[in-house]
């Protein structure tokens, strides 16, 4: 007789969560909203990555200066989640190229995927939050 | 007629609409996510730099400063400030806030 288990013995399930990230900071709420919902997503100790493609590329560049526009600069808070066990950031390769950056105009250190390991590693996601 | 962008030219159509709208002439003011239109080494460069022989192009510092593309600046696009902005509409008869 074989023995059954109806949950694993170290408790629930991590599930891999992707929050994808597709439009620039500050025109629209969009960014800020996804950067928001990941912080609360890290207290529940998931296995989460973060995906920037075509304008959610800007999300990530470095001098960032809000006083003139009166908004809250809120792009250091991406250089704090790895305090939150985030670590797992990547940008889309041809996004960037399109937008004439490189990983040297980024704040935090990222993985540049081309499409074909970005859809690879989305295929591997169990939940996917799209900003 | 001053033509008012807001929106990055890469989530929407709507530039490219106004740069086959727009006369010789006219002007174009990018501001909010318009103004990464007005970055050096992008995709666009080429059309941008084709409108330039007959339309002014400006962008709004203050939404250039936030985004942190300020030093990305391309060449023969004039930088205002929200006076500037003001400015422009005084200047320019009619403006089309462009959606």
């Amino acid at each position: 007789m074989s023995e059954q288990q109806t949950a694993p013995a170290s408790g629930p399930k991590v599930k891999k969560f992707m929050f994808v990230n597709r439009k620039a900071p500050y025109g629209t709420i969009y960014a800020l909203e996804s950067l928001e919902v990941v912080l609360i997503t890290a207290t529940f100790d998931q296995d989460v990555s973060l995906v920037f493609l075509d304008d959610g590329v800007y999300e990530l560049v470095k001098g960032q200066q809000t006083k003139g526009i009166g908004i809250k600069n809120f792009s250091p808070s991406y250089r704090a989640l790895d305090g939150y066990d985030v670590e797992k950031l990547y940008v889309d390769a041809a996004s960037m190229a399109q937008r004439g950056l490189t990983e040297k105009d980024l704040l935090v250190p990222v993985e540049v995927l081309d499409a074909q390991q970005m859809g690879a590693l989305m295929a591997e996601q169990d939940v996917i939050l799209s900003f | 007629m001053l033509h008012i962008v807001n929106k990055s030219p890469f989530q929407t159509s709507t530039l490219e609409s106004c740069l086959r709208m727009a006369q010789p002439g006219s002007a174009i003011l990018l501001i909010e996510d318009g103004i990464y239109a007005a970055t050096a080494g992008s995709s666009l460069e080429a059309r941008i730099r084709e409108a330039q022989a007959t339309i002014k192009v400006y962008a709004l510092q203050p939404d250039m400063d936030a985004r942190g593309v300020t030093p990305k600046l391309l060449e023969g696009i004039t930088l205002v400030d929200y006076g500037g902005f003001v400015d422009l509409t005084a200047e320019y008869k009619t403006s089309h806030s462009w959606l």
